[in-house]
């Protein structure tokens, strides 16, 4: 009794996430699928007729969108991976007693919806709005300058929203590093710039690596921040797929756009995986 | 900035540094403190200090004693709140520990984990820019030496404590640094791995001939390696000497206690002849004990015994020239190689005896039994005077 319990114990432990998983997700994946390669129309609906066409005409018709939602996932990463390193390593190294309270004060913002805060930051950006206002009056800006809706103010977006997502992860990395390390590379000779580049950062890496995942993918296929601080140059990928599915009822389209974004993110991660050397990043991360 | 340090220095003593003829290390006048919640807490009160070059220095002492304070202002960890620190009759006070020629074994190794071995013992002579070869040449060599060699590629989380320790030694002792700085190295490693390690750090010392500054609580590693011990308690140091003079004839009741075990009575002197306090504890009962020529009769003393060096004795001895105590038995404990008495005595403390298990198989004596403890006059010694 007691032994059969005990191999039933982990399944039945993954049961409710699994079930969860399976219902929610798994089928949804594979009706999505099976609706990238169907044809018709909302009247006389769709078929399954294993149309590969649909992901030719989503590549063709929106390669543009796609680029453009992939550089500005990297360039969002980029700046992101520059501006959350010190707030972490701050916080890490420095934050002694308050270090809960700056971690909560990074998550803050979470505490308001997303797309009002993005909203939010629309009248802060719009051309007579509190910034801009005062700097064209000062004369230091000129009187038709604006960001609302240029690329800026999209990637601005983006990395607003997604600051959190890459501190926290970074900050988990650096928390965990012995400050012995640290004070054994000083007592190595090492300058306080090679003690970082030799052995704060790479031991940083799993963090930066979590931190990437958790905002490079959502930020290529984020939706919200293009709408409402861009224009119609701005479109990104998200925004299409939102469109296809929702006002022109193209499934199918919206289907296959989908499916393609997933699988050049993945393929991207897995990439940038191998490069960096997943097993040693795992590896050190697993410590 | 360089100062020329005092000049009460210890002359300098084999191996390692002997061109300069500067001790490797020097503390004048130094006093740490430390803020804590807006208070001063003094860590070392005062320290003045001279560690002979190729000597094997420890820092002894329970934890928050000052030791640890103590090497880290050596390695430039920290800044003396006052007083100066000298290298190598150099004066480092000021400089970070980055540019101090000295290298630290960490308690937990401080390994870098994303390196393999090859890469972690290579690490500073890489940053002191010392040529390809010539790193190979020696990261080889010191591999050698601490029984690594075919190790190279391996990564810490690889290797077991005591390997990742050899590392760590390796790692400093490849920069051939002037000191260095051993905190508590084998304090992690379980009781055979230490014995053995002890020995093996004994030797690589004399191999290489640095001066060592080990830094432990633990009494007999101290003892067994050390040329000279520093005993420090709250900031201070209570006594400085070699292993024997600190076992032998601790000079405070501090030192006495937590160096081994002692027996401590507190007397008053009948008499003195020649050099020789007696204290007269009741009808055939004394104490005998060497104390300088200030003493006079009629003063308060403090008198050690070590355990080892008291004889049990069930029949009064005939006739003693040192020390006599009757008592009872209270505990019998065998330890193999020895048997330990507690024995209640008459000069108002619990004693406690080391019997060698040497001959017989039987017990001296048994728990309740009245016994006689003698020894030796010069193995009494008298604290703080």
């Amino acid at each position: 009794m007691n032994r059969v319990k005990r191999t039933l114990a982990p399944y039945l432990l993954v049961l409710p996430g699994g079930l969860w998983l399976l219902l929610f997700f798994v089928v949804p994946m594979v009706t999505m699928f099976s609706l990238s390669l169907q044809q018709g129309d909302i009247i006389n609906g769709y078929r399954f007729t294993g149309h590969w066409q649909n992901y030719l005409d989503a590549i063709t018709d929106y390669r543009v969108q796609l680029i453009r939602s992939l550089v500005y996932g990297l360039i969002t990463t980029v700046a992101l991976i520059v501006m959350s390193f010190p707030v972490a390593y701050w916080i890490a190294f420095y934050g002694g007693r308050r270090k809960p309270t700056y971690l909560f004060l990074v998550l803050l913002p979470f505490f308001v919806s997303f797309v009002l805060r993005t909203i939010s930051w629309r009248q802060i950006l719009t051309d007579d709005g509190m910034l801009l206002h005062p700097l064209k009056e000062a004369g230091l800006l000129s009187p038709g300058f604006h960001i609302l809706g240029t690329p800026y103010a999209v990637i601005f977006g983006l990395i607003y929203n997604f600051l959190p997502f890459m501190v926290l992860p970074i900050y988990v990395a650096l928390e965990r590093i012995d400050p012995r390390v640290v004070e054994a590379a000083r007592d190595l000779y090492a300058a306080p710039m090679t003690v970082f580049r030799r052995v704060v950062f790479p031991l940083a890496l799993p963090g930066v690596f979590a931190g990437v995942l958790m905002t490079f993918v959502p930020a290529s296929s984020d939706y919200v921040n293009s709408g409402v601080l861009g224009s119609s140059s701005t479109t990104m990928i998200g925004q299409v797929v939102q469109a296809q599915a929702l006002a022109n009822s193209n499934y199918p389209m919206a289907s296959a756009l989908s499916f393609f974004l997933m699988a050049v993110l993945l393929t991207g991660v897995f990439a940038y995986a191998r490069v960096l050397g997943t097993e040693d990043v795992m590896n050190a991360a697993a410590r | 900035m360089t100062t020329s340090p005092p000049h009460h220095a210890v002359t300098a003593r084999s191996a390692g540094g002997e061109r300069t003829g500067h001790p490797a290390i020097q503390f004048a006048g130094v006093r740490k403190q430390y803020l804590s919640h807006g208070e001063a807490v003094p860590a070392v009160k005062s320290l003045d200090l001279s560690i002979a070059q190729g000597e094997f220095f420890s820092l002894l002492g329970p934890s928050g004693c000052g030791k640890t304070t103590t090497m880290r202002m050596i390695a430039g960890f920290e800044a003396p709140t006052t007083g100066r620190v000298f290298l190598d009759g150099k004066d480092v006070t000021g400089v970070a520990a980055n540019k101090r020629d000295v290298n630290m074994v960490f308690q937990s190794y401080a390994l870098f984990p994303h390196l393999n071995v090859l890469q972690n013992v290579s690490f500073g002579l890489e940053r002191k820019k010392v040529g390809k070869a010539e790193i190979r040449r020696r990261v080889g060599e010191i591999l050698e030496i601490v029984s690594l060699t075919g190790m190279e590629k391996r990564h810490p989380r690889e290797m077991s404590g005591g390997q990742q320790q050899r590392v760590a030694l390796a790692r400093a002792l490849v920069n051939h640094p002037r000191a260095l700085l051993l905190d508590e190295p084998l304090g992690a490693l379980d009781l055979k791995l230490r014995q053995q390690m002890q020995i093996e750090l004994k030797r690589i010392q004399r191999e290489v001939g640095i001066t060592f500054v080990y830094v432990t609580h633990d009494q007999g590693e101290a003892l067994t390696m050390s040329d000279r011990i520093a005993v420090m308690n709250a900031g201070l140091i209570e006594q400085l000497g070699t292993p024997r003079e600190i076992y032998e004839k601790p000079a405070t009741r501090f030192v006495a206690g937590f160096i081994g075990t002692s027996n401590i009575v507190d007397g008053r002197v009948s008499r003195v002849e020649n050099g020789w306090a007696v204290l007269d504890v009741g009808p055939g009962e004394r104490i005998v004990a060497p104390v300088p020529g200030s003493v006079r009769a009629g003063q308060g003393i403090e008198v050690s015994v070590r355990p080892e060096k008291i004889g049990l004795h069930r029949t009064a001895p005939l006739q003693a020239a040192g020390s006599v105590l009757a008592g009872t038995v209270t505990e019998v404990v065998y330890h193999g190689t020895s048997t330990n008495y507690t024995v209640a005595t008459s000069a108002g403390s619990d004693f406690v005896v080391f019997d060698q298990n040497a001959h017989d198989a039987e017990d001296v004596a048994s728990r309740g039994e009245r016994v006689f403890l003698t020894w030796a006059p010069q193995h009494s010694y008298p604290i703080g005077v």
